[in-house]
Formats: C-alpha cells, structure tokens, sequence
C-alpha cells in the first residue's frame, strides 16, 4: 500500500518537474567552456583562481559559455543553470555564474541569495559593462572573461573576509546550542529506545540483561551522532570542497540577483 | 495469570498496529499537504518581499529623473500613483485563496510595471540622464529587481500547482478534506512578456 502510494506520487510530480526546460549542460568543473572560447592555458590559469578563492571561502564562482541559448531569455537561461548546477553551499547559496552566449551576443552574472549582498545587480551591471563587453566587443573573449572574473572575486574577497570574521563569533555561539541540543536529542532517543526495549522484549531475560550492562548506552548514542550531525555536515558543506576531479555544486540557489549585458 | 497474558499480548500489538498506521499515513501523503502548503505560502512571500523591493526603489530612481527631465511630469506622476495604488493593496496570507483580492494585487502590480516601463522608455531621450551614474546604479538595481521578481512568479506558479494538484487528486484529496481542510491557490496567469524586465539598451 505505501509502496504504491509513493511510485504514484512520484510518477506524479516526476512528470510535473519535467516541464519544457532547456537541456542543461554537466557541471564538468569550474568553467564550462561549451562555446569554445578559452584558450587552454587561459583557462588553466583562471581556473586555479576560482579555485583558490572557493578554497579560501567556500564561494562557488563557475564560468559557462554556451553555444546557444535555447531560445530562451539569457536571464531564464542562467537562473535555470544556477538552480541545475546547485551553485554555492547548500546553507548560505554563496555561488555566482559567469554565463557567456556569444551567439546570442549576451552574457550575464547570475548572483546565488548568499553573495546578493556583496555583488549587487549594480555593481554586476558595473563589471559587466566596464570590464566584459569591452573585450567582446573586440573579439577578445578570453580577456573578458578573464576580467570579468577577476573584478567578482575582488568583489567577493573584500565582503568574504567580514563575513569570516563574523561567521566565527557566531559559530562559537552556535556550537554550546548545538551541544545542549545534541544532549537533549540524545536523551529523547534513548527514552524513546528504552520504552520500545522494555514494550517488546519485556520478558526477554538475556536483552534485560545487556540492559543492566550498560552497553544499550554506548548502542544508540553512536547511531544518534553519525546519522545526526554526519550526515548534516556532509551535506551541508559537501561537493565543491572537493580538491581533485569530481567538482560538483554544492547545493546553494539563486533567486534571479545580478545582471546582464550585451555587446 | 490467562487475564495478564492476553494483555501482555495485546499491548505491543497495539502500539505496533499504531506505529504501522502512522508509516502508511506518512507513506501515502498525508503530510503532502501542509509540506505543499507551505512551500507555496514561502514562495508567495518570496513574490511579495520582490514587489517591496521595487516599490522602495521608485522614490529614488523618480527623484534622479527628475533632476534631469522634470518636464516629464505626466510619466512620473503615474509612476508615483500606480506605486501609492499598489502599496495600498492590503496582502496577508490569506490573499492567495481569495481570486478577487489576488486579482487586485496582480492588477496594480501591473499597472505599476507598465508605469515603469514607460518611464525608462521616456528616459531614452536624455542622454545626460542616461549617463548620470545614479541613474545607471538605479536602472541596473530595478532590472535586477524585476528579473527577481519574474523568478519569484515562476517559483510561486510551480509550487501553487503542485499544491493545488495535491488537494485535487489522489489521495491527496482525501487527505486535504479530512484533515487540513486545504483551499486551492491563485496563481499568476504566466503571460508571455508582461512580466519580463524592460528592455533597456545603453
């Protein structure tokens, strides 16, 4: 019966999600060079700084180029893009897309909720026509795109250091909450466990006995951290940290912040 | 001593027969509902915290245009009307089951995106305006505005009709008029072109 209910549920809004979208390209690493644009050596050397910035700060700034827009609207496009990719980390959305379409002439920085803040439409707006379509508009698609990401990350590296600075106060506040909060989950686990133990197997001698031992203590408390906080951690800040090969989004969304441009 | 032993029987059958209801109601979508509901309900937040958005931006960007074209005084002043009509719209979560409340809201939200429009089509013809650096930090803001707000439609829409699809069919329907008592949500009517940015060239 369950079963059921859930295959047709999801059959339901699989069908649902799958409305006329444009075909996305993988997320094959930090620039996706689709449209041919970047020279190999270039791309090497803006990739190392996406990544030592990622590294740095956790912000996911990723660089597409693609050979058309799929008669779409540049900011549809990029939005779509942003959200498929899952840019930035899942709990402060601190990604940023530096999309190029050079058929349709149009590039644009789509901005993840988490760095609206920092990289404003106005200042994107900025970037976009002071340091990007000048260069395309001569036909030097790598020194554009080089600038562009250039300007973002000096952008992003003055705000991110504030906001270390006050994502560290809070951590400290934050972990004696999360400690109470891990003791009392603890202790409603074990009630729970215990009343269930002593329901079913009441008349059980041998479980009465480990019981008493005390190993039912260690039992549940190992199962209560690895899946809680483990499995919430890996999530959380999974994915882009990532050093070699398999870079991935790592959760983060994007409202529609930044800007576009033409040339 | 047989009256305890049935009773030490039934008992873990009970809370047994519990617990397996409580998995096959969660199985068969009983929470769907107020989880739907509520990710519409965030999403029409979402929709209106967008609109706040650009009705706060138009005082400034309708003074900076003054300053340079004042004698367009019939395009402003319906910038400044359609943004007081639209913010006099009371919106509370309610809004969105009622159609003619949310038709009101949709139609000043409307008017004021075609004031708005005209107003940049007008500011076309002054260069010196269009150079101003103000204005050009307020233009991209209010594009940027209204492109967040386009996402924002978008988002509402889809989680409106897989609400609105919930509470209508199996066993979703069951669910929403036994228990929640859940009402269908208006949605926006996803008109090509009327809720897409003005186009502005530089």
């Amino acid at each position: 019966m369950t079963a059921v209910c859930l295959a047709l549920l999801t059959a339901l809004f699989g069908s649902l999600a799958l409305a006329a979208e444009p075909s996305y390209p993988a997320l094959s690493g930090r620039i996706v060079d689709g449209a041919n644009l970047l020279a190999p050596d270039a791309r090497q050397r803006i990739e190392a700084k996406l990544k030592a910035h990622e590294d740095k700060t956790s912000d996911q700034l990723v660089v597409a180029t693609v050979p058309s827009l799929q008669d779409v609207t540049i900011e549809d496009f990029a939005n779509g893009l942003f959200r498929f990719w899952k840019l930035g980390q899942a709990k402060t959305n601190n990604g940023a897309l530096l999309l190029v379409a050079p058929s349709e002439r149009k590039v644009r920085i789509e901005v993840g909720y988490g760095l609206e803040g920092a990289l404003t439409d106005a200042l994107s707006k900025v970037i976009i026509t002071t340091a990007v379509a000048p260069k395309f508009k001569t036909g030097d698609f790598t020194g554009g795109i080089e600038a562009g990401v250039d300007a973002i990350l000096t952008i992003l590296a003055g705000d991110a250091e504030e906001w270390q600075r006050r994502a560290s106060v809070r951590s400290d506040e934050t972990s004696l909450v999360d400690i109470i909060a891990m003791v009392v989950m603890m202790a409603l686990v074990l009630i729970i466990v215990a009343a269930f133990i002593r329901e079913f197997g009441g008349t059980d001698a041998s479980r009465r006995h480990r019981l008493r031992n005390g190993r039912w203590v260690t039992l549940p408390q190992s199962s209560g951290w690895s899946t809680g906080s483990g499995g919430g951690w890996s999530s959380g800040s999974g994915g882009g940290s990532d050093s070699s090969g398999g870079f991935s989004g790592g959760g983060g969304s994007s409202g529609g912040g930044g800007a576009s441009g033409d040339w | 001593m047989s009256l305890s032993s049935v009773s030490n029987l039934r008992r873990p059958f009970a809370v047994a027969a519990m617990a397996l209801l409580g998995l096959v109601l969660a199985g068969c979508g009983v929470n769907n509902v107020p989880t739907l509901e509520e990710k519409a309900k965030a999403s029409w937040g979402e929709v209106q915290n967008q609109y706040q958005r650009r009705a706060d931006l138009i005082p400034n960007l309708v003074e900076t245009v003054k300053g340079f074209a004042a004698q367009e005084r019939e395009v402003l002043t319906a910038v400044i009307e359609a943004r007081a009509k639209a913010s006099q719209v009371k919106v509370d979560a309610s809004t969105i089951t009622d159609p003619a409340r949310f038709k009101e809201f949709q139609d000043a939200q409307n008017q004021l995106s075609g004031a708005l429009g005209r107003l940049l089509v007008t500011v076309e013809r002054y260069p010196e305006l269009k150079s101003n650096q103000n204005f050009l930090a307020l233009q991209s803001q209010l594009e940027g505005t209204e492109n967040r707000v386009a996402v924002a439609r978008r988002d509402y829409i889809q989680a409106v009709q897989a609400f609105n699809t919930e509470i209508r069919t199996f066993p979703g329907v069951i669910w929403a008029r036994l228990f929640w008592g859940a009402k269908a949500m208006e949605s926006f009517a996803a008109t090509a072109g009327a809720e897409r940015p003005p186009a502005v060239k530089f």
